[in-house]
């Protein structure tokens, strides 16, 4: 079988890894460095990923995506709280947010195809083969449509993905590997843009999901945006200056925000520097890991009502549990760490880098999906209740949250009117009462054959798959007869949109590709006008004045076809040139034959 | 829309009988897999879920032991292990995974597992009581009253507090008789399985065992009732 990849498709950062001989590794990128940031840039050369886009964070914001992760599954409604913090710009169509990039737009999937995409091709760089299968991780309380969307965004990447894994439970299987660990555990996993609480169960091998929580808009962004408000508010108050006309400068105050915040997981204090802008100088000020603390402390608590409901459903106290394993960068916070150890009750475990161990776990998912590794099971359960829509727009619950997956449900539907042809089902998922609370997740009509109200029987199969992601299916109890259902996403892509993704992204890889080549190009014939023109200046005197002109119009040709946006022109021009130039080369090399012989006894040249 | 509840998660239909791999047609006689040609075979939409299980039916489980048995299960069904498989085997993988997690999240509850068994033994009236068992009417009208009353009140004032002190009060009062209620079901439980274990078949047999079935359902669909009401409270209260 083909082998299969681990990708921790993150808010911040995204990695990818494989397992090695039992032993799960990330792949490094070219200058060593494990991470690719989450990042995206629109440059005049085409489309750029991780740490050349980061650069342009402050250089083009409008045109440079970030925490794409926060996008994905959602509408526009869901985000407008959180519009302001984006420099780029956002709109909706169809129920899918898309991201303007210049000319076009972009689906979040789409975005994240292309850090996938990268992901892919440095692992081929790496294993020195195709890459086509992956499991990706998602965050555990990441709903049906999100989990979608992390799925077109796997195959609009050219990487089918055999597995959607909770990021959670990657980390449990990465720790369980390495450990060998029984009993009961908590995972706290506190990321860049999400946080998830899962309580398992570690038995010979099986780990059991018994219960999970979370908030998939709660993470590192958070803090950092309560700092950056923080300086952004001091730099108006003490030098009357409104950031919010400078993208730029916003993004570089944010920036500098998280790395103050990083800092400070290490020491008590730190500088803070800003550039302002219109050449007003810098912002500087000392922050105090207290200072940090007292500005983000409500945020950290907000992850402990998730762990006590988390517990709760798990029918477990905190002495319970264990052993607590630390998940994601924001878990580096000193105050993180105390308030997780206050409400365990025990001092948690962060030995693998937090950073990596969601990645590993993948690849260690991977391996057990191609058949590697057989003596590990990942039971995992679906995170949101599902249901559906009953008289007086009330949720009928079908699958309740907590249930171990793959998980089905069935229901019979019949009509209330003679002669009634269809049937409209809402699909919703959430815990509240009224289905205005909830998610609408798709909806789709059941056609029934007309006959007096009550008589059809419909029978309809709601299956939860083992990446979380519904399935639906209907029979004619009647007649024995399945029918096929075509199901409405609320808040996705419908498949034809995914197939004209596939399309649009190979003919983007085509258009990345002549980019690459254009700039290939454009150096060559740099270096072949700075060579003509030392040679001109060297062996010039050698050829008639005629050809010196011809050669100098053949340069300036050239320079000018560089400066344009075709490939095939720039190689004309050198062609010209290099022919232009050819007399003076065959009489520089003549000249330089007669030197070397100049004072050499013949019997020295034969 | 008209819908109701079917209480069963019910795996692929068969194509033919159970007894006959659906592959090779050869006779199955192990327990999920064809001993000729080792195809996984789809759980029977008869089996019951003790069946299943390989476990008595009897209402006090040994709960090792069914844990024992579902990850023994789970290692044979999940899709994690069929992913090299065809088409037909990982169907049948996916709904076997689905039927075992739906028979292992009954039997383990001992609420759920007697719910089940009493379908099992007497037929699915799972009837939703909508009005209060008689000896609770007078107190959850009452109930009922002050819960409207706080709804409307202002929270903070003295009555306020004074009112959600009241259904705290009454939440500890109705969770401890939901306690009893579960300590009566223990007895009824261990009743009704040692008239199993005897299996007589005398009509005094026969009488005990309905009045312990209408013993054990009149409790339980009382016991659904106040956990109803307490949950209600809860999210009332806050």
């Amino acid at each position: 079988m083909a082998r299969i990849v681990g990708i921790d498709l993150g808010t911040t950062n995204s990695l990818v890894a494989y397992m090695d001989k039992g032993t799960p590794r990330v792949i490094a990128g070219r200058h060593g460095r494990n991470m690719v940031p989450s990042v995206v840039a629109m440059t005049d050369n085409g489309l750029i990923v991780g740490d050349p886009a980061r650069e342009h964070l402050t250089r083009s914001p409008e045109r440079t995506v970030y925490s794409v992760k926060r996008f994905m599954g959602r509408g526009l409604a869901d985000v407008h709280s959180e519009l302001a913090y984006f420099p780029y710009s956002l709109t909706e169509q169809g129920g899918v947010i898309r991201i303007r990039l210049g000319e076009k737009t972009y689906s979040p999937p789409q975005i994240s195809a292309m850090i996938l995409k990268e992901l892919k091709q440095r692992a081929e760089a790496h294993l020195g083969e195709s890459i086509t299968k992956a499991v990706i991780t998602v965050p555990a309380y990441f709903n049906d449509s999100q989990r979608q969307a992390t799925k077109d965004a796997g195959m609009i990447a050219g990487l089918e993905v055999l597995r959607i894994i909770n990021e959670p439970t990657a980390a449990s299987l990465a720790y369980g590997l390495q450990e060998k660990t029984q009993g009961t555990i908590a995972v706290y996993d506190f990321g860049g843009g999400t946080f998830d609480i899962s309580i398992l169960k570690l038995k010979n091998g099986i780990f059991e999901v018994l219960a999970t929580n979370g908030d998939t808009h709660l993470g590192g962004d958070d803090l950092d945006r309560r700092l950056a408000d923080l300086f952004v508010d001091e730099i108006r108050s003490g030098y009357g200056i409104d950031l919010g006309g400078y993208p730029d400068h916003v993004q570089a105050v944010r920036l500098e925000a998280e790395r103050a915040k990083i800092r400070l997981s290490e020491t008590l204090k730190t500088e803070v520097a800003i550039e302002l802008p219109e050449a007003r100088g810098r912002f500087t000020r000392e922050l105090t890991r207290d200072q940090l603390e007292s500005a983000t402390m409500d945020i950290i608590e907000r992850t402990l009502a998730p762990c006590r409901l988390a517990l709760r459903d798990a029918g477990l106290t905190p002495d319970g549990i264990d052993e607590v394993v630390l998940v994601g960068g924001s878990t580096r916070m000193p105050l993180v760490r105390q308030r997780v150890e206050a409400l365990f009750g025990k001092r948690p475990h962060c030995h693998l880098n937090p950073d990596e161990v969601v990645a590993l776990g993948a690849a260690v998912q991977a391996d057990i999906l191609s058949g590697g590794t057989t003596d590990m099971l990942l039971l995992d359960v679906t995170p949101l209740s599902l249901g559906i829509e009953t008289m007086g727009g009330v949720m009928s619950n079908l699958i309740r949250r907590n249930t171990t997956i793959p998980a089905s449900a069935k229901e019979m539907f019949t009509t209330y009117v003679d002669g009634q042809t269809g049937v409209d089902i809402h699909i919703l998922q959430g815990e509240r009462e009224l289905v205005k609370d909830n998610r609408s997740l798709a909806r789709f009509r059941l056609k029934v054959p007309p006959l007096p109200a009550g008589v059809p029987r419909i029978e309809v199969t709601f299956l939860i798959d083992a990446n979380g992601i519904l399935n639906v299916t209907a029979k004619d109890m009647r007649t024995g007869q399945s029918q096929s259902i075509e199901v409405k996403p609320s808040y996705g892509l419908s498949d034809d949109e995914v197939e004209r993704m596939i399309e649009d992204s190979f003919k983007f890889a085509a258009e990345d590709i002549s980019a690459r080549k254009l700039i290939e190009v454009r150096l060559d014939a740099g270096a072949l006008i700075s060579t003509t023109e030392k040679s001109l200046e060297e062996g010039g005197r050698l050829i008639p004045q005629s050809d010196v002109d011809a050669i100098r119009s053949a340069v300036a040709q050239l320079a000018a076809a560089k400066d344009g946006n075709d490939p095939r022109t720039i190689r004309a021009r050198m062609a010209d040139l290099e022919q232009a130039a050819k007399e003076l080369t065959v009489a520089m090399v003549n000249d330089s034959l007669q030197k070397g012989l100049q004072g050499k006894k013949v019997s020295q040249i034969t | 829309m008209d819908h109701h509840h079917t209480h069963s998660t019910n795996p692929r239909e068969l194509q033919m009988a159970r007894s006959m791999c659906w592959h090779c047609q050869s006779e199955v006689s192990g327990e999920y897999f064809c001993e000729r040609c080792v195809k996984v075979q789809p759980v029977s939409k008869d089996l019951d879920y003790f069946t299943c299980m390989n476990l008595p039916r009897r209402l006090t489980i040994d709960l090792p032991q069914l844990e024992a048995k579902f990850y023994e299960l789970s290692r044979a069904f999940h899709p994690d292990f069929y992913q090299n498989k065809s088409e037909a085997e990982q169907a049948i993988s996916l709904n076997n995974a689905a039927t075992l997690n739906t028979a292992y999240r009954t039997l383990r509850d001992p609420i759920q597992r007697a719910e089940y068994l009493l379908d099992l033994e007497a037929g699915a009236v799972k009837e939703i009581r909508t009005s209060p068992p008689a000896d609770l009417f007078e107190e959850i009208l009452e109930l009922q009253d002050t819960l409207n009353e706080f709804r409307t009140a202002d929270r903070t004032s003295a009555a306020g507090q004074e009112l959600r002190a009241k259904l705290q009060a009454e939440q500890r009062i109705l969770e401890r008789r939901k306690q009893d209620m579960e300590q009566q079901l223990q007895q009824l439980f261990a009743d009704w399985d040692a008239l199993q274990d005897r299996s007589e078949a005398t009509s005094q047999a026969r009488s005990e065992r309905d009045r312990l079935l209408k013993q054990m359902r009149e409790i339980l669909s009382n016991r659904t009732y106040v956990k109803n009401i307490v949950n209600d409270l809860v999210t009332t209260i806050g």
